[in-house]
């Protein structure tokens, strides 16, 4: 950080009408109080205002509708064997900051839980969470799959809200520790990449033309400073 | 209000610390000239822990990457996207314009693709072949020797392939392909388009010890914490002043105007500061714009005086005109062969490792200027619009769309890492009436006169486009892929993207040897104020189907190694 720190300096140091500069560590001390619950994920000044003015905010969904959320969330992901279900990894949590953030989900959202308990009331008599197991497992049944020739017109708004709903609870599932895992992603660390598995090759039946990989990068050569003689041709 | 004026003369002041104007400040500042570099936004270096976001889960954030404060996900280091806060651009009637702008020391470099490809014989002389637009100044053998040096330099990955118009450079190695790309590589040949390694600013290898060397996260449009990519801050400015250069940085600073005396010469520009809202002037003897090709053409049009009533450079009418961006078009297909991937880490570069270079002769085609193929997919990190239906993949292999349950639980995976995209990005011809000049309407928050855009396509890049996605649509079949998506019609452009979109904003202060037909001389100094020089995009006379930034690097440094020439001249 030291170089960091000199090159502030210097700015600090410089600047005509200084005076915008000085003041600054109060100011700084200042946000960190403000700001001291927020996820830490590099945000700009404006952002962190963003962020804590969506994570403070009275919560959208009454308890009814979470209560319905969460039991929808763990219809589209169950737990299956060590992978937790939706609910366990916060998909309805991660719904209720995006409604905030992206408010155009909000009446979308809002009007399809209507929407379901209204069905469930015509066909049941009760709300969709008063509703037996199988009595739920009906009604999504109708709604789970597209409708493209409107063979059930009446199904429609249900097929729209629950599409929206299984892509962000996928979204919100599959971008958490414990979706990755399921996943299999294992990146987003330090690597040396340097090419695919030879199985995986295999596997795809296709391989690495010789005369391309001569052009490729030898990873035991990487630390080793670049040097090319005239003719452009790397020599190191 | 009294502005507030600075007391040092600087030898040069730089507008803009992008590619363009960081390059400046470089050269200048090693010459051992005295520089103030003034930038409209903040302070920003890759390695602040404070601001970082490379290497970030997407768990670490509320929103898990989503776009709502950042145009390209919250995690794209590009404060400032389409919009600006505060300072709105219009458009003409009927036309569009898309401007990205980056308000960071560094500018866009620190989240740009890092394809650095450089402009070949043809490109500077494409009228000659074709009669459009206009032939630059100068030549590929002018710009040669830079190119050559800013490769040592910098640091760029590629292959030697002994194509003439796409020329070799140092390069260092390539990375391998990943899967995907080697699908692409049968797919493109069974077709007869070429395909090679790309050419990406890159560290696959060490060219410095101040430098660290790539590790594969992919993620150079987060900027990288080891400096191992290209951005202005980490490979331009940072050293300059660690090697003891007189650079003074005024960050937060947003530059209005140029100003000029009796002799129409600049004595500096005034600019207003952000954190205190007032205007202050800084005197130069030699002013450099590298703002953005559309944020020097605006400067220069709200530089007015009695020399220069039309906008200083402007005496031809010609500042703001020529406008032009790069043509972007694209198709996805879904890969069967690439569904149930046995996965393992495959983050690469941060960009593509194969690409093509553009392969045909457009004297057999109905659109005069050609493009290159950019190939994205494989198993990416998920964020915000993962598994957005994921489930319609269904339709290609004969199964049920929707769903939930363990079997949606079992699509997801099933799919991942099956989508391959290729995307287009051609020449389009400049044009005189595709403009930006200001509107007098409109001011922005800190009371500058705005920017104007009147832009439209024609049918050169329509067609273009319509060929784009009929060779796509091609080379995904040759792959053994499903197209995705309807086929774009004439209707909606055959998928051209609007113009602005690919961020490729050059054209708008042409270089020339006729003042009445351009702005800046050969040496991309103004015509009409020999200590005004331009090092961004603006004097391209035309584009090429390249990405412009290694072509604004190697012109700025040959550029400022002339003004450090005719400063010890006492030219200037």
């Amino acid at each position: 950080m030291k170089r960091r720190e000199s090159l502030k300096g210097l700015l600090i140091g410089t600047v005509a009408g200084a005076t915008a500069m000085t003041g600054c560590k109060t100011d700084k001390q200042i946000k960190e109080t403000i700001y001291k619950d927020l996820p830490d994920y590099g945000r700009t000044p404006e952002e962190k205002d963003w962020d804590k003015k969506i994570l403070e905010a009275e919560p959208f969904f009454n308890k009814h509708e979470m209560e319905t959320l969460s039991i929808l969330c763990d219809i589209i992901l169950p737990r299956k064997g060590d992978h937790p279900s939706a609910t366990e990894v916060k998909v309805p949590e991660f719904i209720e900051f995006i409604v905030k953030d992206m408010p155009d989900n909000q009446l979308p959202l809002r009007g399809g839980l209507m929407w379901l308990d209204t069905e469930t009331n015509r066909r049941y008599n009760k709300q969709f969470s008063s509703c037996s197991k199988q009595e739920r497992i009906t009604v999504i049944e109708d709604i789970a799959y597209p409708d493209p020739d409107l063979q059930k017109p009446a199904m429609s708004p249900g097929i729209s809200f629950f599409n929206r709903l299984r892509n962000l609870t996928l979204t919100g599932y599959y971008t958490t520790k414990e979706g990755f895992k399921d996943l299999g992603y294992l990146g987003n660390t330090p690597n040396v990449w340097d090419g695919v598995p030879q199985e995986v090759l295999s596997e795809h039946d296709v391989q690495y033309d010789p005369e391309w990989i001569a052009k490729c990068v030898d990873q035991s050569k990487r630390d080793i400073i670049a040097q090319w003689d005239e003719k452009m041709n790397l020599i190191s | 209000m009294q502005i507030k004026e600075s007391p040092k003369t600087y030898d040069a002041i730089i507008v803009g610390s992008g590619a363009g104007g960081g390059m400046s400040a470089n050269i200048l500042s090693e010459a051992g000239l005295k520089v103030a570099l003034v930038e409209a936004g903040p302070y920003f270096d890759p390695k602040d822990p404070e601001t970082m976001t490379q290497l970030k889960w997407p768990w670490e954030s509320p929103r898990r990457g989503a776009g709502t404060k950042r145009a390209f996900g919250e995690f794209d280091m590009s404060w400032g996207d389409w919009e600006v806060k505060g300072e709105p651009y219009t458009h003409a009637e009927g036309t569009k314009f898309m401007w990205w702008r980056s308000r960071m020391l560094g500018g866009r470099t620190n989240h740009w693709g890092r394809i650095s490809l450089r402009f070949g014989p043809k490109d500077f002389k494409h009228k000659d072949i074709d009669g459009l637009g206009e032939n630059w100044p100068i030549s590929y053998d002018d710009v040669k020797p830079y190119y050559d040096r800013l490769d040592k330099m910098i640091g760029v990955f590629g292959s030697k392939e002994n194509r003439y118009n796409d020329p070799d450079g140092y390069f260092l190695p390539a990375p391998k392909p990943r899967l995907h790309e080697l699908y692409y590589i049968k797919g493109a040949r069974k077709v007869g388009v070429d395909v090679i390694p790309s050419r990406l600013s890159i560290l696959t290898k060490r060219i410095n010890k101040e430098r660290g060397v790539c590790f594969y996260c992919s993620q150079c449009n987060r900027s990288c914490r080891v400096y191992g990519d290209f951005s202005s801050g980490s490979c331009l400015i940072f050293p300059a002043i660690k090697n003891g250069g007189q650079i003074d940085l005024y960050t937060d600073s947003m530059v209005k105007n140029v100003i000029t005396n009796d002799e129409g010469l600049a004595t500096g520009v005034s600019y207003i500061n952000k954190k205190d809202r007032k205007e202050y002037t800084l005197k130069g003897r030699v002013v450099v714009l590298g703002a953005s090709a559309c944020s020097t053409a605006r400067i220069l049009l709200n530089s007015k005086s009695s020399q220069h009533p039309n906008g200083l450079g402007n005496s031809s009418d010609i500042v703001g005109r020529y406008l032009h961006d790069s043509t972007g078009a694209g198709r996805m297909g879904f890969i069967p062969d690439l569904m149930n991937r046995k996965t393992y880490n495959e983050d690469g570069v941060g960009g593509m490792h194969v690409y093509s270079p553009w392969w045909l002769d457009n004297k057999k085609l109905d659109f005069p200027r050609g493009y290159h193929i950019e190939i994205w997919g494989g198993m990416g990190m998920p964020s915000y619009g993962f598994g957005f239906n994921t489930s319609e993949l269904n339709k290609y292999v004969g199964e049920q769309i929707g769903g939930y349950g363990d079997k949606l639980r079992d699509d997801v995976k099933r799919f991942y890492g099956s989508v391959i995209g290729l995307s287009g990005r051609g020449e389009s011809i400049a044009m005189y009436d595709n403009r930006c000049e200001l509107d007098p309407h409109t001011v922005d928050q800190w009371g500058i006169p705005v920017l104007r855009f009147n832009y439209k396509w024609s049918d050169y890049e329509r067609n273009q486009a319509r060929h784009m996605t009929n060779t796509f649509d091609e080379i995904l079949e040759a792959m053994g892929a499903k197209v995705l998506g309807d086929k774009p019609t004439k209707e909606n452009d055959y998928g051209l993207l609007a113009p602005g979109q690919i961020i490729h904003e050059v054209g708008t202060t042409r270089m020339g040897n006729d003042p009445k037909k351009s702005v800046t001389n050969r040496m991309q100094q103004l015509h009409d104020s020999k200590n005004v020089f331009i090092v961004d995009g603006g004097p391209f006379t035309s584009q090429a189907d390249k990405n412009c930034t290694w072509t604004i690097l190697a012109l700025s440094m040959r550029t400022s190694e002339y003004i450090v020439e005719e400063f010890n001249k006492k030219n200037l």
